[in-house]
């Protein structure tokens, strides 16, 4: 070999290695991708996050990387999903928030500055008591509503967030006066469950599984569940539906790009998502955590935010009469 | 019992688990050494990695991670006047001064064995008392919170320095700035300028960072002149202090630990605020308060025993009822969760070996703070010997990137660089740091906890006497806050007497 076919032959491959790099480029994705949260680290987001983050990490083939963007109740971490560069590389685990900035103007930010890829799972609300209040059943704790406005007081959220939503939405179904229990506000689930152990507030309607260990330690007493089904973590305690009480509320949580993603991207991501969210691990860590394993992938997904978001409005409609 | 503790020795015994606690420790050290960069964030960063570990590795490198980074957030406060973790701000003028004086390595070496002290009694009470305390702390509702909050907030009058009124005043700028953020009752975002970078108020590290590190680094823009640097003393030499502070100062090592255990297994306190309580009330029994805030050891020993005992009584409730005390507790509940040990009672009679051997985990891990504070003291020395032109803009580099981090994003820049200059400001007009840092910190607590108990008591102010721990802590509170007013009246009026009777 002459040195002239040397260098061609080098060129050759050079070219080659090239057109092969190239083939990779237009193979989604070929570079770490980041996962915002818009919730500090450790809390329920962060950890679906975390847990789907590695599962997605082996079906992509690349590196996922965890952010933590905390603050202004999520509206700071969902905008930067909003407003990401839309290439697939920056995505984001959002929770059932993005369903109450609009309605109540906290923010222009919605289903609609987002592209959809699935929803991974729902962690449904209930009501809980001390153990030893003098309710037997949701009916007493209904009828001495009734019996006493005003003296009662219920808790488990901030004012107009998550479960507060929640619990306006179990007093409407029920057919009781939202107005006629004080809700304290707490900052988050655990924290009101607390408040109701320490014999403050009457009762909770934050997630079970935030009270679980509560419960087992005969601190706490769960009346009722808000799913449509009874959850496998609580087999004895019965749905709202069961007692007649129309009404189911949960948080949510699930994956979503900023608008405008590429069709070839979103379909890849989707197929990747879904893998990740239905893997035994995933699936395994959330109802360990007594969380509801649910998936709805793209328009499905998008669906349902839209029904949230207008069930929402009609809640914020009806207090605000 | 001895057959569980026989099975819990040798899962801590396993090779990866001992190298996990040592990695884990080493990786905490860096994290507080660095200015900014927290316990939280140490431990948030280690929870992808617990992924891959058995269940007491996991556990263990979330323990000794956060411990060593409380401990070790005392170098660059002491070296550089630049708290490492908000727990360090309650002492950092005491330490800072202490080694401009050539003493640096007495502060962190008491830093080290004070920290592993408070650490080894909150663990002790951790193993004895779990179930005794958690149940007691779970009597807290809003209005226990509202009166330790009052009482934590009159500390102020302790850590301020001679001028009570400036103290007052400085406290008064720290509860006002806790005040930006959404409306705790209502909702409604106050001071927030129409961003929502502000809604969930002033962010925390970045404020502490600017209002401690910046100040120091724009005086030596302004007085470059002054760079005269100290002999340091010698190792031996400054062991030796520190087994003397030891053996003078035991009482109030013991009492931080107490302090710190208790405030720390109550959900909500947590190791800063239970630093600063430690901090004032030694000054207030101190026998030379004289000394306090030019160079004192007793500050820097109550501060480090609290704080380290506080780490890890947040642990009681955490695994009793699996409410977590602090964020640090928050993320290791979820990693807990995670490896299948469902923090709540029954791990306590399903897992009794795990959980015996998360108490070794957690002794191992503070005794190591000690051999870590030896490798504090070499570093110590070497950062010392960098010359303060070249220092100080590495600083600026520092608290530039600890502000972004926090929340990776930029307004944590600017709230470090607002309040840095705020503080410049301050301190030109001599007024004390501390009452404001201390205002901030607690201005949040007291706020919302008064507001949830308004509203669930509608408005009954005696409702906040009716609950007995209540009601114990508001008269405390108001006995505090009225004694030294009667006292001050009271020699007044016999002033007054004995002026007439001439």
């Amino acid at each position: 070999m002459t040195n002239g076919t040397m260098i061609k032959a080098m060129g050759l491959a050079a070219g080659l290695a090239l057109a092969s790099a190239g083939a990779a480029m237009a193979e989604f994705p070929d570079r770490p991708i980041t996962l915002i949260v818009p919730y500090p680290a450790g809390g329920g987001t962060d950890i679906v996050a975390r847990t789907l983050g590695a599962e997605l990490e082996r079906e992509l083939g690349v590196s996922i990387n965890v952010v933590n963007r905390a603050g202004g109740g999520g509206i700071v971490g969902t905008t930067a999903i909003a407003q990401a560069r839309p290439d697939g590389y920056t995505l984001g685990v959002i929770a059932s928030d993005i369903s109450l900035y609009k309605p109540q103007d906290l923010a222009d930010l919605s289903y609609e500055n987002l592209t959809p890829i699935g929803q991974t799972n729902e962690l449904p609300g209930g009501v809980t008591v001390k153990t030893d209040a003098p309710y037997a059943d949701l009916a007493e704790l209904l009828a001495a509503i009734e019996a006493s406005p005003g003296q009662l007081s219920a808790t488990g959220a901030p004012p107009n967030a998550n479960w507060h939503v929640g619990y306006v939405g179990f007093m409407l179904a029920a057919g009781a006066d939202p107005g006629g229990v004080n809700w304290v506000p707490t900052q988050g689930g655990t924290a009101g469950h607390l408040d109701v152990a320490a014999g403050n507030s009457t009762f909770s309607t934050a997630s079970l599984v935030e009270a679980r260990a509560l419960i087992e330690s005969g601190e706490l007493r769960p009346l009722a569940l808000s799913a449509d089904d009874r959850s496998a973590a609580f087999p004895d305690v019965p749905t709202m539906k069961e007692l007649g009480i129309d009404w189911s509320y949960g948080l949510w949580h699930g994956v979503v790009g900023p608008q405008d993603l590429p069709e070839d991207v979103q379909a890849r991501l989707l197929e990747a998502v879904e893998n990740a969210a239905n893997s035994d691990n995933f699936r395994n860590t959330l109802i360990e955590r007594g969380f509801t394993h649910l998936w709805r992938g793209g328009d499905d997904f998008r669906d349902f935010m839209i029904s949230d978001m207008a069930a929402m409005t009609e809640i914020f409609e009806q207090l605000g009469q | 019992m001895w057959e569980n503790l026989g099975a819990a020795f040798w899962l801590v015994a396993d090779p990866t688990t001992l190298l996990t606690i040592f990695v884990a420790s080493l990786f905490g050290f860096v994290v507080g050494a660095l200015p900014g960069l927290t316990a939280t964030m140490a431990v948030a960063l280690l929870v992808p990695i617990t992924f891959l570990l058995s269940p007491i590795a996991a556990i263990a490198s979330i323990v000794s991670a956060a411990a060593m980074c409380i401990a070790a957030g005392d170098i660059p406060g002491a070296l550089l006047r630049m708290p490492g973790t908000p727990a360090s701000a309650a002492y950092v003028d005491d330490a800072h001064a202490l080694s401009n004086r050539g003493d640096a390595g007495f502060v962190l070496g008491s830093s080290a064995f004070f920290s592993m002290t408070g650490g080894i009694i909150g663990t002790l009470v951790l193993i004895l008392a779990s179930p005794v305390l958690a149940r007691f702390a779970l009597n807290f509702s809003a209005f226990e919170f509202f009166w330790l909050g009052c009482l934590g907030l009159s500390c102020a009058v302790f850590v301020a320095s001679e001028d009570v009124l400036k103290g007052m005043a400085s406290l008064m700028i720290g509860l006002l700035i806790s005040t930006v953020g959404m409306d705790y009752g209502t909702g409604y975002p106050r001071f927030t300028f129409g961003t929502y970078v502000l809604m969930d108020g002033v962010s925390f590290i970045p404020a502490l960072i600017g209002m401690f590190a910046l100040p120091e680094i724009l005086r030596s823009l302004v007085a470059p002149g002054e760079t005269h640097r100290v002999a340091q003393a010698s190792m031996r030499e400054a062991w030796t202090k520190v087994f003397a502070a030891a053996r003078q100062y035991w009482h109030v090592a013991l009492r931080g630990s107490g302090i710190g255990t208790v405030l720390g297994a109550l959900p909500g306190a947590g190791a800063d605020i239970a630093s600063w309580i430690s901090f004032a009330v030694a000054k207030r029994f101190s026998r030379e308060p004289e000394k306090w805030g030019k160079g004192h050891i007793e500050g820097v020993i109550a501060g480090n025993s609290a704080n380290n005992a506080a780490l890890a009584a947040a642990w009681i409730p955490a695994m009793v009822f699996a409410i977590p005390g602090d964020t640090i507790t928050a993320i290791a509940v979820g990693v807990l969760y995670l490896k299948g040990m469902n923090p709540g009672p029954t791990v306590f009679i399903n897992n009794p070996d795990l959980i015996y051997a998360v108490f070794i985990v957690f002794l191992i891990a503070n005794l190591l703070l000690l051999p870590f504070g030896i490798l504090s003291m070499k570093v110590a020395r070497w950062i010392l010997r960098v010359p303060r032109q070249l220092l100080m803009p590495a600083l600026l580099l520092l608290a530039v990137t600890g502000a972004y981090s926090i929340d990776n994003s930029a307004s944590g820049i600017l709230v470090m660089l607002a309040l840095g200059i705020m503080a410049y400001g301050m301190e030109s007009a001599g007024l004390p740091l501390a009452p404001a840092v201390l205002g901030i910190v607690l201005g949040a607590i007291v706020e919302q906890n008064m507001i949830m108990a308004l509203i669930s008591s509608q408005g009954n102010l005696l409702a906040f006497f009716s609950r007995p721990i209540s009601a114990v802590l508001g008269v405390v509170t108001i006995i505090v806050w009225t004694v030294p007013l009667l006292r001050m009246a009271l020699r007044q009026w016999r002033r007054r007497r004995a002026a007439s009777a001439e």
